[in-house]
């Protein structure tokens, strides 16, 4: 395929383009500027006895609102890098710091007391207040957003409790409480503990407390030693919990809580949203701890809100909740996620709905020293290790140490969002040990195949058991997860004795556990309207209505008709064709008139074939016209229609019979089958039965045969055959002339090609030479025959008739036994027979000498 | 003289001209078998894999019959069915040409915008027939061996049984759409070359290369103007909330392709010298 960019073609490519352009503008809305539209500061801050590192993010377009942005735990200001950059793109004043205890900043670790951290905080927003750049709502009063993931999340509320001038926050995977997230339902979450300790430590620390202050050393070294905590240190955490101060909250509060998290679970969002005070927004996403950070989509909605919050612009681009479901797998090997939106927040519970388990009554036991223990997963790790084929490694239950109660096959997808409950009944057999189970949630498909969502785990403390082995009844809030349960899968209930993740109980104990049923929450979401892709159906519209224009431009050309040739079969005038330079018909001009049977001869290469294509539209001549019937000859010309040809080669569809062929191509004219004639062509085929065979059996004769009878359908006023007798046998051929006589002597015409002369010369009345794409010769046979004045005498002295002829002046004399040619020179045929009879020679006939052979051989020239 | 031009090579003509093809017959029943050759080689096939946590997307597809159609789409989508349009719209000039009935057919004389056009109608209705084939012929069998239960999208959102089919009739238009600018191509190669092998193999070539192209994540945000970017976009019909603009990205770019190429084809075809 050759690629010729003619302009007009560039024309076509351009309007298309256009039409695409438009339309695809309207998606891909233009990226980031890579020049950054903000300029950033770096400086350390003094501020409540530390010296804090921070970095300020000015925009150009300033006083504008600022963002308090504080980073997570083992981080400094440059972890929320990403984040600031974000957010003064959008304009806002942003400032990060790191908080003290982390990366430059000195101080120690207190884990966002009030009077450390907070304070810190607190001043810096002062610091900001005496900004010129920040935007303020009275003296010393910014319009100021805080915001943070985790460690950072928590200062946030921490702050929005404390200080009335905080104007929206959006804490992000955080705590309510430090109690409850390190040691739920008192039990010790081992690995999320030591995992937060060596935070806290760097390479350089001798000191066993590393950069965190001594009272939370202790406390540490405490939990972490005994499993425990005393009255002082729950105070201590109580205290620097969000809990203490979320009822300060007034501020608008946009929650964003993981639901692959196993550090703070969706429990710790759903406690903050019920203590805050001000406009409480939930977002659930499918990220937290376990798995990954808010994605580009939910931060720049993020964004969107807290500008919202701050400017008033734009729209909210939360609702009141909407929670992310995790998919399967796609085939692309990515995990899908949806999201569900909902209009009222219904709490981490949500609308319960019961499912009856069955299991009965089971023992499970708790090992000596609590070895071996289950494996629930791998802090920090889990969605990662979920995507490698070892998964499985890091979830397994052991025998013996657990109970699982399930429920019936389910009917219908079940899409359990929350946190379920269950009211569990438990006895000690023997001495009761330390009174600690594990309960999770898992979604067992067809298979037998387990699946725990989110690697959650419920610890639980059971009050003491009675000694006598009688049951109490404990009521117990499993972790939160967001988990479609699909149609014929199980949800089932596990009650275990160990976990590796939290500090398993050592003493040995037995217990007898059972449960009949489960609370499971269900939070339908509401259809909300995504929004309409306009742009791309507006250039949907646009392209069908260019399609359209595009069908409906006809090139109406009138026909170039020419009066005077409207009875003349065909006129051709000066035509010529050019390949790339090689001359395959040059200047060539010739006329057939009604009723003849016109030869065109010459030899192969003559550019015979050429024509015929050209008579027939096929190709486009370079100059030149060529008229039938008066009408100008264009590829598709109606006056095609009266021609019936047969060029080159047959063109059948192999797959058919060579009747079916002849029906389907006259079925393509659309004309009525009574004009084909089709029993006439079918006779002049000559196929007999064969004609029902399929084309593809066919010989290259029968072929040929055929595609004749097919110029013939229809019985057209000028029959064009190129190279008829081809692969045909002298009968046939001797047929064949006849039929053309025939058909000419009904006064239709026809137009033979060929490179026999003996066949011409048979069948034509008429004659045209061609030669190197010109017309050499043209007239009746006779007349070309004679054309080179050659006179054949038949006689019976042939030597004799030689010499009497050259006395004459006549040249070219040849003796061809009796028959004696000459070219006569002017000599008068008469005068040549008197001067033959006088000496002596009896001329039994005298003639032009009529083999076209030696004329044709004459024209074309020696050698070619 | 009775020829009028806008009766020539009617849509039935050429529709029978077409049936009675081999191809045409080995092309629709092999889509209209592939459904079943699925069944048979998830019958074969080993138990899923206790080891993995949740299930393989073939696993979804013994969920229901509109799973089974849905996994059937991916199954094809890549491949047999951009095949099936290119074979039907690679052959429609080439093959005439490779037969030299070409130039007989332009002689009746059909005009050449007509020939293009009537051939363009019928081998889109054949596609457009035997793409269609392919999911209908997946849900019965679908139906008898999984049952009309509820879709169960890879996004994990189930969808009722009476829903999904609405859903995946929505598919199946959108994948005929979609498929699109494989018959702009394959036309526009079809009026280029005499060989309808090539003209088929350059098509389908051309969306192998797409994929390739659409696979590699540094091309970053031009992919999404690849012509298979969007080939798998129909999944979003299976959701409570329906999200369009992916589809209709999909849309658009095939239907814009389409344009320029059959544009392309039209002027190709009509300035073109049939010399076959």
């Amino acid at each position: 395929m050759k690629l010729q960019l003619t302009r007009s073609r560039v024309v076509a490519l351009a309007a298309a383009v256009v039409v695409l352009g438009g339309a695809t503008a309207a998606w891909a809305s233009g990226g980031s500027d890579p020049q950054a539209k903000y300029r950033v500061e770096d400086a350390f801050i003094d501020v409540n006895g530390v010296s804090l590192d921070t970095s300020l993010y000015l925009p150009e377009r300033t006083p504008a609102p600022a963002v308090l942005l504080a980073h997570g735990f083992g981080g400094d200001k440059h972890s929320t890098e990403k984040d600031a950059r974000e957010l003064a793109d959008a304009g806002l004043v942003v400032l990060t710091y790191s908080a003290r205890g982390f990366g430059e900043s000195n101080g120690k670790i207190a884990l966002n007391d009030p009077a450390l951290e907070v304070t810190d905080a607190r001043q810096l927003v002062d610091k900001l207040a005496q900004r010129k750049e920040v935007q303020l709502d009275g003296p010393n009063d910014p319009r100021i957003a805080v915001s943070g993931a985790s460690y950072g999340g928590g200062l946030s509320l921490l702050l929005a409790g404390t200080d009335r001038r905080i104007d929206a926050l959006v804490p992000v995977i955080t705590y309510n409480s430090l109690a409850e997230g390190l040691l739920p339902n008192g039990v010790f979450k081992s690995s999320w503990g030591g995992f937060l300790y060596s935070m806290g430590v760097n390479e350089s620390t001798e000191d066993v407390c590393g950069r965190f202050t001594a009272e939370i050393c202790k406390a540490w070294t405490e939990v972490a030693t005994t499993g425990t905590m005393s009255e002082e240190t729950l105070n201590l955490l109580r205290r620097i919990s969000p809990a203490s101060t979320n009822t300060g909250v007034t501020a608008p509060t946009l929650l964003v809580q993981g639901e692959q998290d196993t550090l703070f679970g969706l429990d710790h969002a759903d406690a903050n949203a019920k203590q805050v005070k001000g406009p409480v927004q939930v977002v659930w996403f499918a990220g937290g701890h376990d798995g990954a950070y808010p994605d580009e989509k939910l931060r720049a909605r993020i964004i969107g809100w807290i500008r919202y919050r701050l400017t008033g612009q734009g729209e909210n681009p939360f609702g009141a909740f909407e929670y992310d479901v995790q998919g399967n797998i796609t085939p692309e090997g990515v995990q899908s996620v949806r999201t569900v939106r909902v209009p009222d927040y219904p709490g981490v519970h949500g609308n319960p709905r019961k499912l009856q388990l069955s299991g009965g009554e089971q023992t499970i036991i708790t090992p000596p020293g609590g070895l071996p223990a289950a494996i629930s997963g791998m802090p920090a790790l889990n969605s990662r290790l979920a995507q490698t084929p070892i998964s499985s490694l890091f979830g397994m239950d052991l025998p013996g140490q657990q109970a699982t109660f399930t429920s019936e096959k389910l009917t219908a997808q079940l899409l359990v969002a929350g946190s379920a409950t269950i009211t569990l009944k438990v006895s000690a057999v023997g001495t009761p040990g330390d009174g600690v189970l594990f309960v999770k949630v898992y979604d067992k498909d067809p298979n037998g195949n387990r699946t725990l969502p989110g690697n959650a785990v419920a610890p639980i403390k059971l009050p003491p058991l009675p000694q006598d082995g009688s049951p109490i009844e404990v009521s117990v809030n499993l972790a939160g997860i967001v988990r479609p349960i699909e149609n014929g899968h199980e949800l089932q209930i596990s009650v275990a004795t160990t976990d590796q993740t939290y500090r398993t109980p050592t003493t040995p104990a037995t217990y007898r556990v059972s449960l009949d049923s489960v609370e499971v929450p269900v939070v339908p979401g509401v259809a909300t309207e995504s929004p309409f892709p306009v742009g791309q159906l507006l250039g949907i519209a646009g392209v069908l209505v260019l399609a359209l224009v595009l069908a409906c431009i006809r090139r109406r050309r009138r026909e170039d008709v020419d009066p005077n040739l409207e009875h003349t079969p065909l006129v051709i005038q000066g035509l010529a064709k050019s390949y790339k330079g090689l001359t395959a018909v040059d200047g060539l001009s010739f006329r057939v008139e009604r009723g003849q049977i016109l030869g065109l001869l010459g030899p192969n290469g003559a550019g015979k074939t050429t024509t015929l294509r050209m008579l027939m539209g096929l190709i486009t001549p370079t100059s030149g016209t060529i008229r039938v019937f008066g009408s100008l000859v264009r590829p598709g010309a109606p006056v095609l229609g009266r021609i019936g040809c047969f060029v080159e080669s047959a063109g059948f569809l192999p797959h058919l019979s060579g009747a079916e062929n002849l029906r389907l191509y006259w079925a393509a004219t659309g004309r009525t089958p009574e004009e084909a004639h089709l029993e006439e062509a079918l006779e002049i085929a000559g196929l007999g039965d064969a004609i029902k065979r399929r084309v593809k059996t066919y010989s290259q004769g029968m072929r040929q045969r055929l595609a004749i009878a097919q110029a013939m359908l229809g019985l057209p006023d000028l029959l064009v055959l190129d190279e008829p007798a081809n692969g045909l046998d002298p009968p046939q051929i001797h047929a064949m002339r006849e039929v053309l006589k025939r058909y000419a002597a009904t006064g239709r015409t026809v137009l033979v090609s060929s490179h026999l002369l003996a066949e011409v010369e048979q069948t034509c009345t008429h004659v045209v030479v061609m030669h190197r794409g010109q017309v050499i010769a043209s007239g009746t046979v006779d007349e070309i025959a004679s054309a080179g004045g050659a006179t054949s005498f038949a006689v019976d002295q042939p030597e004799l008739t030689a010499t009497t002829l050259r006395q004459l002046g006549v040249s070219d004399v040849d003796i061809e036994d009796d028959v004696v040619h000459a070219d006569l020179n002017g000599v008068a045929c008469g005068q040549a027979i008197a001067a033959l009879v006088t000496a002596g020679v009896s001329v039994s006939r005298a003639g032009p000498r009529v083999r076209l052979e030696d004329a044709f051989l004459q024209l074309v020239g020696e050698g070619s | 003289m009775t020829l009028v031009q806008d009766r020539t090579l009617r849509f039935g003509v050429e529709l029978k001209r077409q049936l009675k093809r081999r191809r045409t017959k080995l092309l629709t029943g092999l889509t209209a078998l592939l459904p079943l050759v699925l069944v048979i080689a998830f019958g074969f096939g080993d138990a899923p894999d206790t080891a993995k946590r949740g299930g393989t997307f073939a696993d979804l597809a013994m969920v229901s019959a509109p799973n089974f159609v849905v996994f059937g789409f991916y199954v094809a989508g890549a491949y047999l069915l951009p095949v099936v349009v290119a074979v039907f719209f690679g052959e429609t000039i080439a093959s005439e040409a490779s037969w030299s009935s070409l130039k007989y057919l332009l002689a009746i004389p059909v005009p050449r915008r007509r020939l293009l056009r009537q051939k363009a109608c019928v081998a889109g209705g054949l596609s457009a027939f035997t793409l269609l084939l392919f999911p209908a012929c997946a849900f019965l069998v679908g139906v008898i061996w999984y049952g009309a239960g509820d879709a169960t999208s890879p996004s994990g959102d189930a969808v009722p049984f009476g829903k999904s089919v609405v859903a995946l009739c929505i598919a199946s238009a959108y994948i005929v759409v979609q498929l699109s600018w494989v018959a702009g191509l394959a036309l526009l190669l079809s009026v280029s070359m005499d060989a309808p092998l090539g003209a088929v193999g350059g098509a389908v070539m051309a969306g192998v290369l797409s994929q390739i192209l659409d696979a590699i994540t540094a091309l970053g945000d031009a992919r999404k103007f690849l012509p298979t970017h969007y080939t798998f976009s129909w999944i979003d019909v299976f959701s409570t909330n329906v999200d369009w603009t992916a589809m209709a990205n999909g849309v658009l770019l095939s239907l814009g392709y389409c344009l320029v190429l059959t544009t392309l084809a039209v002027r190709r075809f009509n300035r073109k010298d049939i010399t076959s």
